[in-house]
Protein backbone atom coordinates (compact mmCIF):
# COMPACT_ATOMS: atom_id res chain seq x y z
CA UNK A 1 0.00 0.00 0.00
CA UNK A 2 1.62 3.47 -0.88
CA UNK A 3 1.79 5.67 2.13
CA UNK A 4 -0.11 8.38 0.42
CA UNK A 5 -3.22 5.68 0.62
CA UNK A 6 -3.03 4.96 4.34
CA UNK A 7 -4.81 7.27 6.51
CA UNK A 8 -3.18 10.18 8.67
CA UNK A 9 -4.51 11.61 12.35
CA UNK A 10 -3.43 14.44 14.60
CA UNK A 11 -5.14 14.28 17.66
CA UNK A 12 -4.75 17.74 19.09
CA UNK A 13 -6.19 20.99 20.26
CA UNK A 14 -5.71 24.61 17.80
CA UNK A 15 -4.42 26.26 20.94
CA UNK A 16 -1.21 23.77 22.00
CA UNK A 17 2.06 24.44 20.51
CA UNK A 18 3.15 21.02 20.57
CA UNK A 19 0.27 19.81 18.60
CA UNK A 20 1.09 22.80 16.03
CA UNK A 21 4.81 21.35 15.55
CA UNK A 22 2.85 17.69 14.19
CA UNK A 23 0.54 19.94 11.59
CA UNK A 24 3.72 22.25 10.80
CA UNK A 25 5.63 19.28 9.89
CA UNK A 26 2.36 17.24 8.19
CA UNK A 27 2.15 20.89 5.57
CA UNK A 28 5.65 20.69 4.68
CA UNK A 29 5.44 17.51 3.37
CA UNK A 30 2.14 17.98 1.86
CA UNK A 31 0.41 15.03 3.68
CA UNK A 32 -3.06 15.38 3.98
CA UNK A 33 -4.68 14.93 7.31
CA UNK A 34 -7.92 14.76 9.56
CA UNK A 35 -7.65 16.90 12.55
CA UNK A 36 -9.31 15.46 15.71
CA UNK A 37 -10.20 18.49 18.25
CA UNK A 38 -9.83 17.56 21.74
CA UNK A 39 -12.53 18.79 23.11
CA UNK A 40 -10.53 20.02 26.76
CA UNK A 41 -13.39 20.25 29.34
CA UNK A 42 -15.07 17.44 28.29
CA UNK A 43 -12.25 14.90 29.48
CA UNK A 44 -10.07 12.95 27.25
CA UNK A 45 -11.40 11.01 24.59
CA UNK A 46 -11.29 7.60 24.37
CA UNK A 47 -9.17 7.41 20.54
CA UNK A 48 -6.67 9.80 23.07
CA UNK A 49 -6.37 7.19 26.09
CA UNK A 50 -6.17 4.37 23.99
CA UNK A 51 -3.66 5.83 21.90
CA UNK A 52 -1.64 7.58 24.42
CA UNK A 53 -2.03 5.50 27.66
CA UNK A 54 1.07 6.60 29.15
CA UNK A 55 0.50 10.47 28.93
CA UNK A 56 -2.51 10.67 27.67
CA UNK A 57 -1.10 13.72 26.06
CA UNK A 58 -1.57 15.48 23.01
CA UNK A 59 -0.12 15.56 20.16
CA UNK A 60 -1.20 12.17 18.72
CA UNK A 61 0.15 11.25 15.37
CA UNK A 62 -2.16 8.27 13.90
CA UNK A 63 -0.79 6.79 11.07
CA UNK A 64 -3.24 4.17 9.46
CA UNK A 65 -3.40 2.03 12.65
CA UNK A 66 -0.01 3.11 14.51
CA UNK A 67 0.22 6.14 17.22
CA UNK A 68 3.32 8.28 17.42
CA UNK A 69 3.47 10.46 20.83
CA UNK A 70 5.58 13.34 21.93
CA UNK A 71 5.81 16.17 19.60
CA UNK A 72 9.44 16.21 18.89
CA UNK A 73 9.54 12.49 18.64
CA UNK A 74 6.52 13.03 15.99
CA UNK A 75 8.26 15.21 13.80
CA UNK A 76 11.40 13.26 13.27
CA UNK A 77 8.80 10.29 12.67
CA UNK A 78 7.80 13.04 10.12
CA UNK A 79 10.76 13.70 8.62
CA UNK A 80 11.92 9.82 7.92
CA UNK A 81 8.00 8.59 6.90
CA UNK A 82 7.60 10.93 4.33
CA UNK A 83 11.34 11.12 3.04
CA UNK A 84 10.84 12.23 -0.03
CA UNK A 85 9.18 15.64 0.85
CA UNK A 86 11.54 18.74 1.64
CA UNK A 87 13.43 17.52 4.75
CA UNK A 88 13.15 18.66 8.10
CA UNK A 89 16.57 17.84 9.87
CA UNK A 90 19.65 18.82 8.70
CA UNK A 91 21.52 16.22 6.08
CA UNK A 92 24.46 16.85 8.39
CA UNK A 93 24.87 14.97 11.55
CA UNK A 94 26.65 17.75 13.52
CA UNK A 95 23.71 20.34 12.66
CA UNK A 96 21.04 17.71 13.57
CA UNK A 97 22.32 17.31 17.03
CA UNK A 98 22.99 20.97 17.36
CA UNK A 99 18.48 21.48 15.77
CA UNK A 100 17.93 18.62 18.94
CA UNK A 101 20.01 20.22 21.39
CA UNK A 102 17.98 23.41 21.27
CA UNK A 103 14.69 21.56 20.47
CA UNK A 104 15.50 20.01 23.99
CA UNK A 105 16.42 23.18 25.27
CA UNK A 106 13.28 24.63 24.57
CA UNK A 107 10.97 22.14 26.05
CA UNK A 108 12.82 21.73 28.92
CA UNK A 109 14.47 25.06 30.21
CA UNK A 110 12.54 27.72 28.43
CA UNK A 111 9.12 26.77 27.26
CA UNK A 112 8.75 26.08 31.29
CA UNK A 113 10.34 29.82 32.11
CA UNK A 114 7.96 31.19 29.91
CA UNK A 115 4.87 29.46 31.77
CA UNK A 116 6.12 30.66 34.73
CA UNK A 117 5.57 34.58 33.72
CA UNK A 118 1.97 33.85 33.45
CA UNK A 119 1.46 31.93 36.79
CA UNK A 120 4.23 34.57 38.84
CA UNK A 121 2.24 36.53 41.16
CA UNK A 122 3.54 39.97 42.40
CA UNK A 123 5.69 42.14 40.48
CA UNK A 124 9.07 40.67 41.59
CA UNK A 125 8.33 37.59 40.69
CA UNK A 126 7.40 38.48 37.16
CA UNK A 127 9.90 40.48 36.91
CA UNK A 128 12.63 37.28 37.90
CA UNK A 129 10.22 35.36 35.61
CA UNK A 130 10.82 37.56 32.39
CA UNK A 131 14.83 38.05 32.99
CA UNK A 132 14.87 34.04 32.95
CA UNK A 133 12.91 34.31 29.76
CA UNK A 134 15.05 36.82 28.31
CA UNK A 135 18.02 35.05 29.36
CA UNK A 136 17.12 32.54 26.89
CA UNK A 137 15.93 34.47 24.20
CA UNK A 138 19.59 35.69 24.01
CA UNK A 139 21.04 32.31 23.91
CA UNK A 140 18.31 31.59 21.29
CA UNK A 141 20.00 34.70 19.07
CA UNK A 142 23.33 33.22 19.12
CA UNK A 143 22.10 30.21 18.67
CA UNK A 144 20.25 31.54 15.03
CA UNK A 145 23.40 33.22 13.92
CA UNK A 146 25.35 29.79 14.07
CA UNK A 147 22.54 27.50 12.98
CA UNK A 148 21.27 29.92 10.03
CA UNK A 149 24.72 31.14 8.86
CA UNK A 150 22.65 34.27 7.26
CA UNK A 151 19.83 32.92 6.10
CA UNK A 152 16.59 33.42 6.88
CA UNK A 153 15.57 30.10 9.04
CA UNK A 154 17.60 28.06 11.40
CA UNK A 155 17.20 25.57 8.96
CA UNK A 156 18.45 28.08 6.54
CA UNK A 157 16.56 28.18 3.29
CA UNK A 158 13.53 26.39 4.27
CA UNK A 159 12.19 25.95 7.64
CA UNK A 160 13.47 22.91 9.56
CA UNK A 161 13.47 20.94 13.30
CA UNK A 162 14.67 24.04 15.14
CA UNK A 163 12.39 26.53 13.45
CA UNK A 164 9.17 24.03 13.83
CA UNK A 165 10.28 23.58 17.62
CA UNK A 166 10.77 27.22 18.79
CA UNK A 167 8.19 28.91 16.13
CA UNK A 168 5.15 26.78 17.75
CA UNK A 169 5.87 28.82 20.82
CA UNK A 170 5.05 32.31 19.04
CA UNK A 171 1.66 32.20 19.64
CA UNK A 172 2.04 31.46 23.32
CA UNK A 173 4.99 34.48 23.36
CA UNK A 174 2.82 36.70 22.21
CA UNK A 175 0.41 36.33 24.98
CA UNK A 176 2.63 36.50 27.54
CA UNK A 177 3.92 39.62 25.97
CA UNK A 178 0.75 40.95 26.05
CA UNK A 179 -0.26 39.85 29.53
CA UNK A 180 3.08 41.15 31.09
CA UNK A 181 3.36 44.30 28.44
CA UNK A 182 6.69 43.21 27.89
CA UNK A 183 8.63 43.12 24.56
CA UNK A 184 10.53 39.98 24.84
CA UNK A 185 11.17 39.63 21.38
CA UNK A 186 12.31 43.02 20.28
CA UNK A 187 14.83 45.21 17.54
CA UNK A 188 17.07 45.80 20.24
CA UNK A 189 17.55 42.67 22.02
CA UNK A 190 16.65 40.06 19.91
CA UNK A 191 16.83 41.72 16.10
CA UNK A 192 17.34 38.42 14.50
CA UNK A 193 14.62 36.35 16.11
CA UNK A 194 12.23 39.01 15.54
CA UNK A 195 12.74 39.27 11.68
CA UNK A 196 12.76 35.00 11.83
CA UNK A 197 9.22 35.30 13.84
CA UNK A 198 7.35 37.43 11.38
CA UNK A 199 8.83 34.86 8.83
CA UNK A 200 7.87 31.91 10.50
CA UNK A 201 4.60 32.86 11.21
CA UNK A 202 3.73 34.31 7.50
CA UNK A 203 5.45 30.53 6.10
CA UNK A 204 3.09 28.69 3.97
CA UNK A 205 3.21 25.41 5.79
CA UNK A 206 2.30 27.59 9.13
CA UNK A 207 0.39 30.75 8.23
CA UNK A 208 -3.19 28.71 8.68
CA UNK A 209 -2.14 26.76 11.51
CA UNK A 210 -0.92 29.23 14.06
CA UNK A 211 -3.60 30.12 16.32
CA UNK A 212 -4.31 33.85 16.09
CA UNK A 213 -2.68 35.77 19.71
CA UNK A 214 -6.00 37.17 20.50
CA UNK A 215 -7.82 33.97 20.41
CA UNK A 216 -4.80 32.55 22.47
CA UNK A 217 -5.05 35.25 24.96
CA UNK A 218 -8.93 34.83 26.01
CA UNK A 219 -8.54 31.22 26.25
CA UNK A 220 -5.37 31.46 28.38
CA UNK A 221 -7.42 33.76 30.88
CA UNK A 222 -10.09 30.81 30.75
CA UNK A 223 -6.75 28.14 31.73
CA UNK A 224 -5.73 31.08 34.57
CA UNK A 225 -8.84 30.82 36.11
CA UNK A 226 -9.24 27.17 36.53
CA UNK A 227 -5.43 27.11 37.46
CA UNK A 228 -6.32 28.93 40.14
CA UNK A 229 -9.57 28.10 41.05
CA UNK A 230 -8.79 24.34 41.15
CA UNK A 231 -5.94 21.87 40.74
CA UNK A 232 -4.16 22.17 36.74
CA UNK A 233 -6.17 20.12 34.49
CA UNK A 234 -2.36 17.41 33.72
CA UNK A 235 -2.85 18.08 29.17
CA UNK B 1 41.16 9.93 42.20
CA UNK B 2 40.57 7.26 40.26
CA UNK B 3 42.51 4.15 38.44
CA UNK B 4 40.86 4.81 34.65
CA UNK B 5 43.62 5.77 32.34
CA UNK B 6 42.67 9.16 31.64
CA UNK B 7 44.02 11.55 29.24
CA UNK B 8 45.34 14.43 30.95
CA UNK B 9 46.51 16.55 28.16
CA UNK B 10 43.76 19.14 27.21
CA UNK B 11 43.10 20.48 24.08
CA UNK B 12 44.13 23.75 23.32
CA UNK B 13 41.49 26.35 24.78
CA UNK B 14 39.17 27.65 22.25
CA UNK B 15 36.34 29.78 21.92
CA UNK B 16 32.62 29.28 20.95
CA UNK B 17 32.92 27.70 17.80
CA UNK B 18 30.50 29.28 15.37
CA UNK B 19 32.39 28.61 12.53
CA UNK B 20 34.70 25.59 11.71
CA UNK B 21 38.36 26.49 11.47
CA UNK B 22 41.19 24.77 9.94
CA UNK B 23 41.95 21.80 11.89
CA UNK B 24 45.44 20.92 13.00
CA UNK B 25 46.40 17.17 11.91
CA UNK B 26 45.80 16.29 15.41
CA UNK B 27 42.43 17.40 16.19
CA UNK B 28 40.88 15.92 13.02
CA UNK B 29 39.28 12.65 13.64
CA UNK B 30 40.05 12.87 17.50
CA UNK B 31 36.91 12.27 19.62
CA UNK B 32 37.05 13.25 23.25
CA UNK B 33 34.70 12.67 25.79
CA UNK B 34 34.17 14.92 29.06
CA UNK B 35 32.97 12.95 31.81
CA UNK B 36 33.30 12.13 35.29
CA UNK B 37 32.85 8.02 36.12
CA UNK B 38 30.02 7.82 37.81
CA UNK B 39 27.83 10.32 35.55
CA UNK B 40 25.21 7.70 34.69
CA UNK B 41 24.62 10.15 31.32
CA UNK B 42 28.45 10.07 30.40
CA UNK B 43 28.03 6.14 31.09
CA UNK B 44 25.28 6.39 27.84
CA UNK B 45 27.91 8.09 25.83
CA UNK B 46 30.78 5.86 26.79
CA UNK B 47 28.84 2.85 26.10
CA UNK B 48 27.88 3.92 22.59
CA UNK B 49 31.32 4.96 21.78
CA UNK B 50 32.77 1.66 22.78
CA UNK B 51 30.32 -0.39 21.07
CA UNK B 52 30.68 0.93 17.94
CA UNK B 53 34.47 0.53 18.27
CA UNK B 54 35.06 4.23 18.29
CA UNK B 55 38.53 5.08 19.36
CA UNK B 56 38.40 7.92 22.02
CA UNK B 57 39.90 9.86 24.92
CA UNK B 58 38.71 10.52 28.52
CA UNK B 59 38.97 14.29 29.83
CA UNK B 60 37.78 13.42 33.57
CA UNK B 61 35.58 16.31 34.93
CA UNK B 62 35.83 17.60 38.87
CA UNK B 63 32.11 18.75 38.80
CA UNK B 64 33.49 20.95 42.02
CA UNK B 65 35.70 22.40 40.11
CA UNK B 66 34.55 22.38 36.42
CA UNK B 67 37.49 22.91 33.85
CA UNK B 68 37.75 26.14 31.58
CA UNK B 69 37.49 23.87 28.92
CA UNK B 70 33.81 22.35 29.80
CA UNK B 71 32.35 25.69 30.77
CA UNK B 72 33.61 26.66 26.96
CA UNK B 73 32.40 23.86 25.39
CA UNK B 74 28.82 23.43 27.23
CA UNK B 75 28.02 27.34 28.05
CA UNK B 76 24.23 27.12 28.27
CA UNK B 77 24.47 23.66 31.11
CA UNK B 78 28.32 23.70 32.09
CA UNK B 79 27.83 19.90 32.55
CA UNK B 80 28.74 16.63 31.51
CA UNK B 81 28.88 14.67 29.02
CA UNK B 82 30.66 16.78 26.19
CA UNK B 83 31.37 14.88 23.13
CA UNK B 84 33.96 16.57 21.12
CA UNK B 85 34.91 15.08 18.03
CA UNK B 86 37.07 17.04 14.91
CA UNK B 87 37.20 19.88 17.18
CA UNK B 88 33.34 20.60 17.69
CA UNK B 89 31.42 20.28 20.72
CA UNK B 90 28.23 18.47 21.68
CA UNK B 91 26.21 18.45 24.91
CA UNK B 92 23.18 16.25 25.94
CA UNK B 93 23.47 12.72 26.04
CA UNK B 94 20.80 11.51 23.92
CA UNK B 95 21.83 14.63 20.78
CA UNK B 96 25.28 12.79 21.54
CA UNK B 97 24.12 8.97 20.86
CA UNK B 98 22.08 9.97 18.11
CA UNK B 99 25.10 12.22 16.40
CA UNK B 100 26.92 9.09 16.88
CA UNK B 101 24.81 6.40 15.31
CA UNK B 102 25.05 8.70 11.88
CA UNK B 103 28.54 10.04 11.77
CA UNK B 104 29.44 6.23 12.55
CA UNK B 105 26.71 4.45 10.70
CA UNK B 106 28.88 1.89 9.12
CA UNK B 107 29.83 1.04 12.57
CA UNK B 108 27.63 -2.06 14.20
CA UNK B 109 25.22 -1.98 16.25
CA UNK B 110 23.15 0.03 14.94
CA UNK B 111 21.71 2.38 18.13
CA UNK B 112 18.51 2.75 16.72
CA UNK B 113 16.52 0.84 14.23
CA UNK B 114 15.64 1.78 10.71
CA UNK B 115 12.18 1.91 10.51
CA UNK B 116 10.67 5.38 11.18
CA UNK B 117 7.47 3.60 13.50
CA UNK B 118 10.27 1.57 15.48
CA UNK B 119 12.66 4.61 15.51
CA UNK B 120 9.57 6.57 17.18
CA UNK B 121 8.79 3.86 19.60
CA UNK B 122 12.72 3.76 20.62
CA UNK B 123 12.72 7.02 21.17
CA UNK B 124 9.49 7.21 22.93
CA UNK B 125 10.32 4.52 25.34
CA UNK B 126 14.40 6.28 26.06
CA UNK B 127 12.45 9.88 26.84
CA UNK B 128 10.41 7.87 28.97
CA UNK B 129 13.07 6.48 31.04
CA UNK B 130 15.46 9.97 30.70
CA UNK B 131 12.38 12.50 31.75
CA UNK B 132 10.22 9.84 34.18
CA UNK B 133 12.67 7.83 35.76
CA UNK B 134 15.48 9.86 36.49
CA UNK B 135 14.04 12.65 37.92
CA UNK B 136 12.01 9.93 40.26
CA UNK B 137 15.30 7.71 41.12
CA UNK B 138 17.04 10.74 42.22
CA UNK B 139 14.30 11.39 44.58
CA UNK B 140 14.73 8.20 45.97
CA UNK B 141 18.57 8.40 46.36
CA UNK B 142 18.22 11.54 47.78
CA UNK B 143 15.55 12.13 50.07
CA UNK B 144 14.12 9.88 53.39
CA UNK B 145 11.27 9.50 55.35
CA UNK B 146 7.71 10.24 53.63
CA UNK B 147 9.53 12.48 50.74
CA UNK B 148 10.84 9.01 50.32
CA UNK B 149 8.39 6.74 50.36
CA UNK B 150 6.26 8.80 47.93
CA UNK B 151 9.24 8.86 45.74
CA UNK B 152 9.71 5.13 45.90
CA UNK B 153 5.89 4.49 45.51
CA UNK B 154 6.00 6.73 42.06
CA UNK B 155 8.80 4.93 41.01
CA UNK B 156 7.27 1.65 41.50
CA UNK B 157 4.54 2.78 39.56
CA UNK B 158 6.50 4.08 36.77
CA UNK B 159 8.44 0.93 36.45
CA UNK B 160 5.23 -0.87 36.23
CA UNK B 161 4.58 1.53 33.18
CA UNK B 162 7.84 0.56 31.43
CA UNK B 163 7.70 -3.15 31.95
CA UNK B 164 4.36 -3.14 30.05
CA UNK B 165 5.71 -1.14 27.52
CA UNK B 166 9.13 -2.95 27.31
CA UNK B 167 6.76 -6.29 26.33
CA UNK B 168 6.29 -4.63 22.81
CA UNK B 169 10.59 -5.23 22.42
CA UNK B 170 10.87 -8.55 23.91
CA UNK B 171 7.70 -10.10 23.40
CA UNK B 172 9.39 -13.50 25.03
CA UNK B 173 10.25 -12.30 28.20
CA UNK B 174 13.45 -13.24 27.80
CA UNK B 175 15.50 -10.37 26.28
CA UNK B 176 19.04 -12.32 25.05
CA UNK B 177 21.33 -9.13 24.51
CA UNK B 178 24.85 -9.07 22.46
CA UNK B 179 27.20 -6.15 22.07
CA UNK B 180 25.55 -6.43 18.91
CA UNK B 181 22.00 -5.61 20.00
CA UNK B 182 22.37 -3.15 22.19
CA UNK B 183 20.99 0.19 21.07
CA UNK B 184 19.82 3.68 22.64
CA UNK B 185 16.95 2.53 25.09
CA UNK B 186 19.38 -0.81 26.03
CA UNK B 187 22.31 1.81 26.71
CA UNK B 188 19.51 4.21 28.28
CA UNK B 189 18.14 1.72 30.72
CA UNK B 190 21.25 0.33 31.56
CA UNK B 191 23.19 4.21 32.43
CA UNK B 192 19.46 4.21 35.22
CA UNK B 193 19.56 0.83 36.52
CA UNK B 194 22.50 -1.10 35.55
CA UNK B 195 23.48 -0.72 39.08
CA UNK B 196 20.25 -1.35 40.26
CA UNK B 197 22.06 -3.70 43.04
CA UNK B 198 24.20 -1.26 44.11
CA UNK B 199 21.67 1.42 44.63
CA UNK B 200 19.35 -1.17 46.42
CA UNK B 201 22.74 -2.03 48.76
CA UNK B 202 22.93 1.37 49.61
CA UNK B 203 19.29 2.56 50.13
CA UNK B 204 18.39 -0.66 51.80
CA UNK B 205 15.20 -1.43 49.53
CA UNK B 206 14.24 -3.09 46.60
CA UNK B 207 14.14 -1.16 43.56
CA UNK B 208 14.04 -3.81 40.62
CA UNK B 209 12.35 -6.55 41.71
CA UNK B 210 11.69 -9.36 40.30
CA UNK B 211 8.52 -10.41 41.01
CA UNK B 212 7.13 -7.05 40.19
CA UNK B 213 8.60 -6.21 36.96
CA UNK B 214 10.12 -9.81 35.96
CA UNK B 215 10.98 -8.31 32.28
CA UNK B 216 13.16 -5.53 33.81
CA UNK B 217 14.62 -7.66 35.94
CA UNK B 218 15.50 -10.05 33.16
CA UNK B 219 16.79 -7.40 30.64
CA UNK B 220 19.24 -5.52 33.36
CA UNK B 221 20.64 -8.92 34.12
CA UNK B 222 21.26 -9.65 30.06
CA UNK B 223 22.49 -5.79 29.91
CA UNK B 224 24.91 -6.26 32.46
CA UNK B 225 26.46 -9.47 31.02
CA UNK B 226 27.03 -8.33 28.12
CA UNK B 227 30.91 -8.01 27.51
CA UNK B 228 31.51 -4.26 27.06
CA UNK B 229 28.70 -3.16 29.43
CA UNK B 230 30.94 -5.82 32.26
CA UNK B 231 34.28 -4.33 31.51
CA UNK B 232 32.57 -0.52 31.45
CA UNK B 233 31.41 -0.82 35.04
CA UNK B 234 33.30 0.74 37.39
CA UNK B 235 34.21 -1.44 40.85
CA UNK B 236 31.44 -1.79 42.87
CA UNK B 237 33.22 -1.26 45.93
CA UNK B 238 33.82 2.52 44.81
CA UNK B 239 30.49 3.10 43.61
CA UNK B 240 29.05 1.66 46.81
CA UNK B 241 31.35 4.08 48.46
CA UNK B 242 30.64 7.05 45.70
CA UNK B 243 26.63 6.69 46.23
CA UNK B 244 26.70 6.68 50.00
CA UNK B 245 28.47 9.78 50.27
CA UNK B 246 26.00 11.30 47.75
CA UNK B 247 23.44 10.21 49.40
CA UNK B 248 24.48 11.62 52.64
CA UNK B 249 25.33 14.88 51.13
CA UNK B 250 22.06 15.42 49.68
CA UNK B 251 20.32 14.24 52.72
CA UNK B 252 22.28 17.14 55.26
CA UNK B 253 21.78 19.82 52.55
CA UNK B 254 18.40 19.22 52.96
CA UNK B 255 18.88 19.23 56.79
CA UNK B 256 20.75 22.12 57.08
Amino acid sequence: MEKSDVKVKVLGSWSSPFVLRARIALNIKSVNYEFLQERLWEGKSELLLKSNPVHKKIPVLIHGEQPICESLIIVQYIDEAWSSGPSILPSDPYERATARFWAAYLDEKWFPSMRSVGIAQGDDAKKAAIAQVEEGLALLEEAFAKCSKGKAFFGGDQIGFLDISFGSFLGWLRVTEKMSETKLLSEAKTPALLSWAHKFCSHPAVKDVMPDTEKLAEFSKTILARFRGAAPPKS
Amino acid sequence: MDNESVITSILKPEHQIPIPKPLKMEEENKVTLHRTWYSPFAKRVELALKLKGIAFQYVEEDLQNKSPLLLNYNPVYKKVPVLVHNGKPLAESLCIIEYIDETWKNNSPPLLPEDPYKRAKVRFWTAFIHHQLHETSFAVMTTCGEAQEKAIKELSEKLQVLEEGMKEFFPDGSPKISNDSMGILEITICSLFGAFEIQEQVLGIKIIDPEKTPLIFSLLTAINQVPLVKESAPPFDKTVATLKAFRERNLSSIKS
